[in-house]
């Protein structure tokens, strides 16, 4: 279209006026540089389309995938995929590790979703954890601040395997387990990796039928995704500040252990960080979350990742049992995805920020303390000396 | 502060230096300020000189003989026999999946396409043994309708057997108030809509894997529910906690009598060893005489769970 602004050739300047064909240099200029906004905006509307994913809709496994490489693209500074595993199917085991560089070793947080593969909402909530850290972070002072102290690494999917398996059809929906055939003369599929990892392995709360949803293996990690965490976290462990493990059904939060015979060290201070949570959780939508220890609220279990990050020495670790009560249970509608993840959200903050400020208030604070002593000390030395 | 000279003193220099007041006295007041302002925003903490230490404690890790060393016992069930006695922890379980046998209960006496009963909080509990191998359990609670969103109390006693010869629990129920949110119009509207219908109905995967039920097909997903709650009442013990995971299928059968039939397959989802078990169920319904089950039977279902045969 601008084209024709610049001029006709072969016809005079003086006829092409005369023909009303030519235009002066400015509304070429105007012209073109009216195009070029519109292209502009094309192509930025089209990539805010892209970046429009919908957080409130469930989504298969290969839309999580793009979603995470996407977040790289979009927050390269501060995101980066990193893969520690593989499934029993030789899918990738991925997760994002979000944070602002420093440069030096981080502290750290840990969230997975997702090992059970029917808890489909537990996936939603770890895209949702994501994307509200990175969207809070340039605005919040106090997550900008955590961004710098510590890396988040986030688990969307453990379970991959499962998750696919439970998007085939109606009637696989209700998977539990992984994929993995189990021991030679099993007639069934699948080991429930809560119960596979090495914390107290096979004693409460397990069945040693492989064709049981409570089976935990041959062997404690025996399984390629439980093997995949207790290598990654396991030699980090003095890294991780706090563990948080997402499943449902249930309005549950639980601190460790899951043997009813074992009390966590810090059984007091996981029950009032648990408490302070489920207020938190509470004040967003008035959803009721009991907190105690699973032999307590729920059942004895043992195996359980949590368990198991606890006796690593990760102080703070909590299983979240997110919507409902059992009205509509592992099938949570999708229109309750966002006040889920809100509310969570909420209780999974004021956990991490707990763990936080217990390391780095703290921090300074023994600093100063230090810097006292010192001065003390020396002003004592220094007195006698004059 | 500069000397005359121009020049400032070397306060940055070895600590003794740092000490003589009469030289830079200001840097000294500077430092004392800015430590007061860490204490101050940290709060004195109740401080060890020491570091701090994630949890180097090596009491996290628990003792490895546990203190009931029969290791053959099979761990699933010895827990639960010592169960609690007196009063009840309203949020620990055996309070909890007491309150889920009252919901089922009062499913089975209150339910209806419309009405659709969930227990919301435990108030109080008491379990007491009465002989040998009868349990009996009190509870306050208030329960709600889920459709209405109207919530009562209520009192609840159940007795549990245990052991062999396992009978269903005994409760007994009373919560009015919830019959007095009024359904009426609403169950002969549906009654008289499928009872002349030309067509029966069948509906399938209620919720389907997104949590979605077609609006006109929920009082169906309501009543797949009530039916299932007759088998998750007789079902239920101490050890248990059922849910319906789904109703598989509703079919609609034809009848001379007055009420409306149907075949249906439900999930019921056991929390405690987290199975998925399958039911089929005949049942009839009617305004005046709510959910009756004629038939129940349990499925055998491990064909999603079974491997292919070997073909090697």
């Amino acid at each position: 279209m601008c084209i024709s602004l610049l001029g006709f050739p072969g016809i005079s300047k003086a006829d092409q006026y005369r023909q009303g064909l030519y235009f002066h240099k400015e509304t070429m200029l105007n012209c073109l540089g009216m195009s070029f906004v519109l292209l502009l905006s094309a192509v930025g509307a089209a990539t805010v389309e892209r970046a429009q994913y919908d957080y409130y809709k469930y989504h298969p496994m290969s839309e999580i995938t793009s979603w995470m490489e996407q977040m790289v693209k979009d927050h390269p500074d501060v995101v980066t995929v990193v893969k520690y595993g593989k499934t029993y199917e030789s899918r990738d085991i991925s997760l994002l590790k979000i944070g602002l560089n420093t440069g030096k070793e981080k502290k750290a947080i840990w969230v997975d979703c997702g090992i059970h593969a029917r808890e489909w909402i537990a996936p939603a909530f770890c895209q949702y954890f994501v994307r509200e850290i990175l969207q809070t972070y340039k605005t919040d002072a106090k997550m900008e601040e955590m961004m710098k102290n510590v890396d988040f690494y986030v688990t969307p999917v453990l379970n991959i395997d499962g998750y696919i398996y439970t998007w085939e059809n109606e009637t696989t929906r209700l998977w539990r387990k992984n994929r993995s055939p189990g021991p030679e003369d099993c007639a069934c599929y699948g080991t429930d990796l809560n119960r596979n990892f090495d914390a107290n392995w096979g004693t409460v709360g397990v069945s040693f039928d492989c064709c049981s949803n409570t089976y935990p293996g041959t062997k404690p990690a025996s399984e390629p995704e439980a093997k995949a965490v207790t290598e990654f976290v396991g030699s980090r462990k003095d890294i991780f500040l706090c563990f948080l493990t997402i499943h449902s059904y249930g309005q549950l939060i639980l601190v460790p252990y899951g043997h009813p015979n074992y009390t966590a060290p810090n059984y007091d201070e996981l029950m009032m960080v648990g408490k302070g949570a489920a207020e938190a959780v509470w004040k967003v939508h008035g959803m009721n979350y009991t907190v105690g220890a699973s032999p307590d609220v729920l059942y004895a279990n043992s195996g359980s990742s949590r368990d198991w990050a606890r006796m690593q020495g990760i102080p703070l670790t909590f299983t979240f049992e997110l919507r409902d009560n059992g009205t509509y249970g592992f099938k949570l509608p999708e229109d309750q995805i966002q006040p889920t993840c809100e509310e969570a959200y909420s209780g999974a903050l004021h956990i991490i920020t707990y763990a936080h400020d217990k390391t780095f208030s703290g921090a300074v604070a023994n600093a100063a303390v230090t810097l006292w002593s010192i001065l003390l000390a020396a002003g004592v030395t220094g007195a006698t000396l004059m | 502060m500069a000397f005359k000279d121009g020049h400032f003193p070397a306060c940055a220099l070895p600590l003794k230096s740092l000490l003589v007041f009469s030289q830079c006295p200001f840097e000294i007041m500077r430092l004392v300020v800015v430590l007061a302002v860490l204490m101050g925003v940290s709060g004195i903490p109740d401080v060890t000189i020491s570091p701090p230490t994630a949890s180097a404690d090596t009491s996290a890790h628990p003792n490895s003989i546990p203190e009931t060393a029969d290791e053959s016992e099979q761990m699933e069930g010895a827990e639960e026999d010592v169960m609690a006695t007196g009063e009840l922890n309203p949020n620990h379980y055996p309070a909890r999946r007491a309150a889920q046998v009252v919901q089922h209960y009062l499913n089975t006496r209150y339910g209806s396409p419309f009405r659709l009963i969930g227990v919301q909080t435990v108030h109080s509990g008491n379990a007491e043994d009465v002989t040998d191998s009868r349990r009996k359990y009190q509870l306050e609670l208030s329960v709600n309708d889920i459709i209405s969103n109207t919530t009562q109390t209520c009192s609840a006693e159940l007795s549990f057997t245990k052991g062999k010869g396992q009978q269903p629990p005994e409760v007994k129920a009373s919560c009015e108030e919830l019959l007095k949110i009024d359904i009426k119009a609403q169950e002969e509207a549906l009654y008289q809509k499928y009872k002349t219908s030309q067509t029966l109905m069948s509906a399938q995967y209620l919720p389907d894997s997104h949590g979605h039920i077609k609006p006109d097909m929920e009082p169906f997903w309501h009543l797949g529910i009530l039916a299932s709650s007759f088998i998750m009442l007789n079902e239920s013990t101490e050890n248990t906690l059922y849910n319906v995971a789904q109703v598989a299928n509703i079919t609609q059968l034809t009848t001379e009598e007055d009420h409306l039939e149907f075949d249906c397959h439900t999930l019921l989802h056991e929390m405690v060893s987290q199975e998925i078990i399958h039911w089929k169920m005949l049942f009839t319904w009617s305004p005046a005489e709510g959910v009756k089950v004629l038939q129940m039977k349990r499925l055998p279902h491990r064909h999603e769970r079974e491997k292919s045969p070997k073909t090697n």
